[in-house]
């Protein structure tokens, strides 16, 4: 089943054209990275998908509904999260579980009873009372994950989760993406590190507005006859900077 | 809270001297101490023979500082913010020119337009431009790569080794494990201390644990089965393969172990370590 259907969606600021023309489809369950150079469009596309931004033309479904005009069941059916969490600092973890579980109209009996589930899968009990600022970099990232879906939505966009945390904390955080998945929750992600790329069942590579390459890692190493991904995405970005 | 944990390290005139580890570690704390902008609480430290505490004036005139958020002047154009930059210093940009010209002939097309409407590589790059114009005698970059593409990312560590070649000493922070290449030495700082300090090559040459490489058509399978053996130390997800360090095991019995837990196509192979396998090894035993 798709989730994600694009077909010539684009985005004009005017007289600049961010996003030219992209088509792909995503599949449910998948792990599907979105690559680019910075500039090169990948936000204002995500906000497009994300029901936040209108697109100038093209279309566009997410989650079975048409990001022109259903916004708000867009918003309904993902999650999101970005570099910048979006956690409350003052509020405690149960707190901000219970917050995000409202705004996103999990039935109130239902709350309680998953927070606890939650904190058990990862771990986590004994934190249920800590401030959100008291919690180390790597929690933190775990925690806002765990609220991006805590209303099991159909998708998950992340911005950059990884950005910054240590690398073992950085792996810990790519299981809680493999295990979304394996529980039929689609992954769109966007990151700069490039090994993370390999963890991803699918990779499109935007340049300058287009996506000049979408396939799983493997088949784009072969296609571009290299050895890993950051070489992939060296040879098609510095095309785009020769232009520039 | 103890930001930084009694530090020790020296820098040598011409190097570049990178700082690695995650956000929060304490390399912001230990950069703005270097360039005088905040009080330690004990210890000492000299910049280019200058006490940080007693000679602050002397080192703020002789460094560059670019701080993790570009310092730019959104609503001045790039040329008038490396004026701004200039004037403040006492000097022009014609005199330090042969500094900035290769990374100011990137920009120059746009000196017109506001450093707000810049993108965000084209920022990076004025702003080393305005930290270069007094010819620094030491640069001190907080994590310049934070957030930027691959290739941009090669592109600034290229200007540094250019910078390096005029005889600037560069002390640079970043949470990019890949990057320790880039650097003559770096130090490896976890939660306020050192936990290594010396060559990327030493680093990874002392790395004493056996290391293989391991794959299978099943790869998230894979890390738990890993996991679940006994002689299996630690094992990491890293790109398309799972490093695991291993016990008294020889890498048949591994084949076998697997096979036996319905894994085909599996692969192993010893490998040799990077900076993120040692980051990992030395954070665990510290």
């Amino acid at each position: 089943m798709k989730v994600i259907e694009t077909k010539d969606l684009t985005k004009r600021f005017g007289s600049f054209t961010a996003v030219n023309a992209i088509s792909f489809d995503v599949e449910q369950g998948e792990i599907f990275g979105f690559l680019g150079a910075n500039g090169a469009g990948k936000t204002t596309a995500m906000r497009m998908l994300c029901g936040l931004s209108k697109p100038t033309s093209g279309f566009g479904m997410v989650a079975g509904f048409d990001i022109k005009k259903d916004t708000e069941k867009i918003k309904k059916s993902i999650g999101y999260m970005s570099q910048k969490f979006a956690l409350y600092d003052d509020l405690k973890v149960w707190e901000n579980l219970r917050l995000f579980g409202g705004i996103y109209g999990v039935p109130e009996k239902e709350i309680n009873p998953r927070i606890d589930r939650l904190l058990e899968t990862l771990g986590f009990e004994k934190e249920k009372k800590t401030m959100v600022r008291d919690l180390p970099l790597g929690w933190k990232q775990k925690l806002s994950f765990s609220t991006a879906i805590f209303h099991e939505p159909k998708i998950v966009f992340l911005d950059e989760p990884t950005g910054g945390v240590d690398p073992a904390a950085r792996r810990q955080f790519w299981e809680l993406i493999y295990d979304a998945a394996d529980r039929g929750i689609t992954v769109f992600v966007t990151t700069h590190y490039m090994d993370e790329a390999e963890y991803c069942d699918r990779v499109s590579i935007m340049v300058d507005g287009k996506i000049d390459a979408l396939d799983s890692p493997t088949k784009l190493k072969e296609k571009f006859k290299v050895q890993s991904m950051d070489d992939v995405f060296f040879q098609l970005a510095r095309g785009a900077k020769a232009k520039e | 809270m103890e930001a930084l944990k009694g530090l020790s390290f020296d820098v040598e005139k011409g190097e570049i001297f990178g700082v690695i580890g995650p956000d929060g570690a304490g390399k912001t704390t230990l950069f703005r101490i270097l360039t005088t902008l905040l009080l330690a609480d004990s210890g000492t430290a000299f910049v280019d023979g200058n006490d940080v505490i007693k000679e602050y004036k002397e080192i703020r005139k002789k460094v560059g500082y670019m701080p993790g958020r570009f310092s730019l002047y959104q609503d001045l154009s790039v040329e008038e913010n490396l004026k701004v930059f200039a004037s403040i210093f006492d000097t022009t940009i014609r005199e330090n020119y042969h500094l900035i010209k290769d990374i100011y002939q990137q920009i120059e097309p746009f000196k017109k337009r506001r450093a707000g409407a810049l993108s965000g590589g084209m920022k990076q790059k004025l702003a080393l431009c305005c930290t270069l114009i007094h010819e620094p005698v030491v640069l001190f970059l907080d994590e310049p790569t934070t957030g930027v593409d691959p290739v941009s990312r090669k592109e600034l560590w290229a200007m540094l080794k250019k910078l390096k070649k005029e005889g600037i000493t560069i002390l640079v922070s970043t949470p990019y494990m890949d990057e320790a290449g880039m650097c003559d030495r770096i130090a490896l700082i976890q939660d306020g201390a050192f936990m290594k300090i010396d060559t990327p090559e030493n680093i990874v040459d002392a790395y004493d644990q056996t290391l293989w490489s391991v794959k299978s058509a099943e790869m998230s399978k894979l890390l738990k089965d890993l996991r679940s053996n006994a002689e299996i130390k630690s094992c990491f997800a890293f790109g398309e393969t799972h490093h695991v360090t291993v016990g008294n095991m020889s890498m048949e019995q591994l084949e076998k172990y697997l096979k036996d837990e319905g894994h085909t196509e599996v692969n192993i192979k010893p490998i040799k370590a990077g900076i993120e396998d040692c980051f990992m090894e030395l954070s665990q035993a510290s």
